[in-house]
């Protein structure tokens, strides 16, 4: 254990602790931008920057690792001083369109500009322009707003083990690439998009729907496989709008594909609304299949629900429909017995309605006969 | 589940996702975790990089072997030599945990005879497995510390599919790689309640939290919580009621959240049943394949829109959470079966979703010191029986709930349909990352879509090459009971002489092609081998 003194409060610390993270544990705050938690460390954005008592200049807290009986100055003047400094030239090339920015209100970089106060800009100059876009469905790239801090790079080799981008070019073409400069073309997880702390980095399906007025978060548990990763669903008027996930969960805050941007289905104009009951006779054979779009066109267009099926159901009251379903369970349990009945339960649904939806096929039916085609 | 049950007595993952970072080996088979569990495939990576070797046993190149020590690609339908030979390695060099055995087992003895025969040479000439890889993966996983077992359909989802279980249990009862923290015997379950409905007891011979219809003074009991004469005749599996209503021996049938058409094997079969129905109705937020051949068909309300809980893979009981209105007139799940029972002269009343999990708690005791506030930041992993109880981590802790934990000797036999002149190849299905089951949802998302728009089958390059066939090109898969026409995809993730399908697709619906044999005891079906012929069109 190594005691070590920051900004005059002293803490032991693990061996190999970064002055960083104790100062963390002190409840010091130093700013960051590259820095991730959950990654390695890299000291790019010189923005942690702190007084080491014996060191001549002043050093990344980030990358240093605590020595017994250290002694950190956090802040001072002089090292407020070069951090402005710092933000001022990370900014000097940075599109001024917050108002218009997807991130704006949950962005590290305009939070740090507000807190160092930068409103005018020493260094104005030269702008990296990309005006190309990244044709991929799902991950807006939008490399003028990126600010180098590699933590998209990391996450995407040392999370996801992909290593989908890196980086290229040198000095002030340097960017974040993918293979070639082609479209991305990755397991899209979304985990840079999670740790971005700009809008360089902002979900496609997200655009114009909203970004903290009006919007309500909601912790839920995913819908698809059976990890149970931990998500927030962003909702406005009704309608989710994003997913994300919060770091202290068993995730990690890491989602996939399709647990982070596989949500349209919520609102798609082809869910079902109202009871149905069949009108066409059961040996008529159905109309064919409508192909699902190829190409990117995903989706039955709703109209042609309403057409198709028209001619094999009747829309009906749900009092109807419960009492038609239970009239004709009730004729066909006395005729051939409870056991002539089965049902299916689902392993999408709620433990609630599993439990309810047994309970009523064996106490209110009366039968054994229920399974669901997952179990095994 | 049933063969994990039958060998501890009780069927779930023994571990939890958390655990497998600390792993030293890792044995996954059958498993493609980072396409279908992205984040335990994660986990599975960070163990990598924290130092565990990690064994990968999978007749596709899955992309989990970029990170894998020793890549064993069996033959499909295999698995048991494989095992069994592993096993027998393990005895022959003494690295079995003899303290483990004489303490925690039973049945060791007759058990180890049957080992006798399955040397790495016999299980190579079966699986195809060189022997060496297989006496490694024997000495990598018994020498470990803290060994976990991982495995999904591709071992059960076989006319042998217990006996695989039966075998993975077996290795890790020899080794005493259980009952502790990152050692143990982990089905991952496929879907994000399949644990839940099982433990709510939506199987045909169990009330929920695994109580037997059919013990006189278990059935007293629900009888009086639920104040009805209860049938103590076990029921049909989901397999066998398809066969039933074939038969006429099921006249209808209700559905709840399942797409059967799409998901089982033999879809021709599946449609003439559902067909053959007096009466049948389909409770779904889609109208799916089989909701169009339904009676009645109800509007449901999606994860999004109504409040509950799902139990994952850990058997971990988290909170869902209603963040939007249903469309229309769908209606939560719940209250459409109460208000269908009450009508049908059952009475059930409850004021909300909670109350449904305390009436659970108080028929199975592993889920009664449950309650939302509790779930609210976390969730709880089962067995968690008082309101104190910080639920469990991982099971067998000092023991089996059935006492001892069961050898159950294996021997290996083939799949049911082998490849033969007529139909050369074997075909497997499966999932792939950007879509999910039967594509209900995942193919109503333009986005998803644009990266895998449409069905595909994987073939060797130099099984393609002997056919004639290019990549992309479209082709025809055929088998004993139907034929589909889809895209040809040319790559080594498919060994020679098998083919591979993602089931997704409705427009080339693999399951037009599998075989609906059955696992004797658990009524699985035989999804992931067939024989199929493969066409130029």
């Amino acid at each position: 254990m190594f005691k070590v003194t920051i900004d005059g409060k002293t803490i032991e610390v693990q061996e190999g602790t970064t002055v960083l993270d104790a100062a963390k544990m002190l409840d010091i705050p130093i700013p960051t931008l590259c820095h991730h938690p959950k990654l390695t460390p890299f000291g790019g954005c010189r923005l942690c920057i702190v007084e080491i008592k014996g060191i001549p200049r002043p050093v990344t807290s980030c990358t240093t690792p605590v020595s017994d009986g250290m002694e950190v100055t956090t802040s001072n003047p002089y090292i407020e001083d070069l951090r402005k400094t710092v933000l001022e030239l990370i900014l000097s090339d940075h599109p001024n369109d917050c108002m218009v920015c997807e991130k704006a209100g949950d962005c590290t970089l305009q939070e740090l500009a507000y807190f160092y106060g930068i409103r005018e800009n020493r260094f104005e100059g030269e702008r990296r322009i990309y005006t190309k876009r990244d044709g991929n469905p799902f991950i807006e790239r939008d490399l003028e707003k990126c600010i180098m801090c590699g933590r998209c790079v990391k996450v995407c080799d040392e999370v996801e083990g992909v290593g989908a981008i890196d980086f290229g070019y040198r000095g002030f073409s340097s960017k974040i690439c993918t293979p070639f400069g082609k479209d991305l073309n990755c397991e899209f997880c979304g985990q840079c998009v999670a740790v971005c702390p700009t809008g360089a980095l902002t979900g496609k399906m997200w655009k114009q729907k909203g970004r903290q007025k009006d919007i309500k978060e909601i912790e839920t548990t995913c819908p698809y496989c059976g990890c149970g990763c931990s998500l927030t669903l962003h909702v406005r008027r009704n309608e989710v709008i994003k997913i994300t996930s919060r770091e202290d969960t068993l995730n990690e805050g890491w989602l996939c594909v399709k647990g982070r941007f596989s949500y349209s289905f919520i609102n798609s104009p082809d869910r079902l609304t109202k009871p149905l009951i069949r009108i066409a006779p059961k040996d008529q054979s159905n109309p064919p299949l409508p192909p699902f779009v190829k190409g990117g066109r995903g989706g039955i267009n709703n109209s042609l629900l309403v057409t198709r099926y028209s001619s094999l159901f009747r829309e009906a009251s749900w009092d109807e429909a419960v009492d038609y379903i239970a009239k004709r369970l009730k004729t066909l349990k006395d005729k051939y017995g409870p056991d002539a009945i089965a049902g299916l339960s689902s392993a999408r649904c709620t433990n609630e309605e599993n439990y309810l939806f047994q309970k009523f096929m064996r106490a209110g039916i009366g039968t054994n006969n229920i399974d669901h085609c997952a179990r095994y | 589940m049933a063969g994990l049950a039958t060998v501890f007595g009780s069927g779930a993952m023994t571990n939890s996702i958390t655990e497998i970072e600390d792993n030293d080996v890792l044995f996954v088979i059958g498993s493609n975790t980072t396409e279908t569990h992205p984040i335990i495939g994660l986990k599975m990576k960070k163990a990598v990089r924290k130092g565990a070797r990690l064994i990968v046993a999978d007749p596709r190149r899955i992309d989990l072997v970029r990170f894998a020590h020793l890549w064993l690609r069996q033959r499909p339908g295999t698995d048991i030599a494989l095992l069994n030979a592993m096993m027998h390695v393990i005895l022959a060099e003494g690295l079995e945990d003899k303290r483990f055995i004489e303490e925690w087992t039973e049945g060791y003895d007759e058990f180890r005879k049957t080992l006798n025969e399955y040397t790495p040479e016999f299980a190579e000439k079966l699986s195809g497995v060189p022997k060496d890889d297989i006496v490694r993966a024997a000495r990598l996983y018994a020498s470990a510390e803290k060994a976990g077992i991982y495995y999904t359909m591709g071992i059960t989802q076989h006319s042998m599919g217990t006996n695989n279980v039966f075998a993975i249990a077996n290795l890790a009862l020899l080794t005493g790689n259980l009952g502790k923290e990152n050692s143990g015997v982990n089905p991952l379950r496929g879907q994000n309640n399949v644990q839940g409905a099982t433990d709510m007891g939506c199987i045909p011979d169990v009330y929920p939290g695994y109580q037997k219809v059919h013990i006189p003074a278990i059935k007293d009991k629900f009888e009086r919580a639920w104040e009805r004469k209860l049938s103590d005749r076990p029921g049909l599996t989901a397999t066998e009621m398809t066969e039933a209503a074939i038969e006429g021996r099921i006249k209808a049938m209700y559905i709840m959240g399942e797409n059967p058409v799409m998901s089982d094997p033999y879809m021709n079969h599946t449609i003439k049943a559902l067909k053959g129905l007096d009466f049948l109705v389909v409770q779904d937020i889609f109208m799916t394949e089989t909701a169009e051949l339904a009676d009645v068909v109800l509007p449901a309300a999606s994860f999004a829109e109504k409040d509950g809980t799902f139990t994952n893979t850990e058997r971990k009981v988290q909170r869902v959470g209603k963040a939007v209105n249903p469309p229309g007139e769908a209606r939560d799940d719940l209250r459409i079966i109460t208000e269908l029972s009450n009508r049908m002269g059952y009475l059930m009343h409850y004021n909300t979703p909670e109350d449904v999990l305390h009436e659970i708690g108080s028929l199975w005791p592993a889920m009664a010191g449950m309650d939302y506030r509790r779930l609210e930041k976390t969730g709880l992993q089962w067995p968690c029986p008082t309101k104190d109880h910080p639920g469990t981590p991982y099971l067998f802790k000092g023991g089996f709930p059935r006492g001892k934990g069961a050898f159950t000797p294996v021997t290996a036999i083939p799949s049911k349909e082998l490849p033969d002149r007529e139909y050369p190849y074997v075909l497997s299905t499966g999932r792939v990352l950007f879509h999910y089951h039967t594509g209900t949802m995942t193919r109503r998302s333009e986005a998803l879509n644009k990266v895998i728009p449409e069905a595909y089958v994987e073939i060797n390059p130099e099984d393609a090459m002997a056919i004639g066939i290019k990549d992309s090109e479209r082709i025809r898969v055929s088998s004993r009971r139907g034929s589909i026409e889809i895209k040809a995809m040319l790559t080594d993730r498919a060994g020679r002489g098998m083919v591979f399908i993602p089931f997704h697709f409705r427009e080339a619906a693999a399951n037009v092609l599998t075989n609906d044999a059955l696992d004797p005891y658990c009524k699985i079906p035989e999804l992931k081998v067939c024989a199929v012929r493969i066409e130029r069109i």
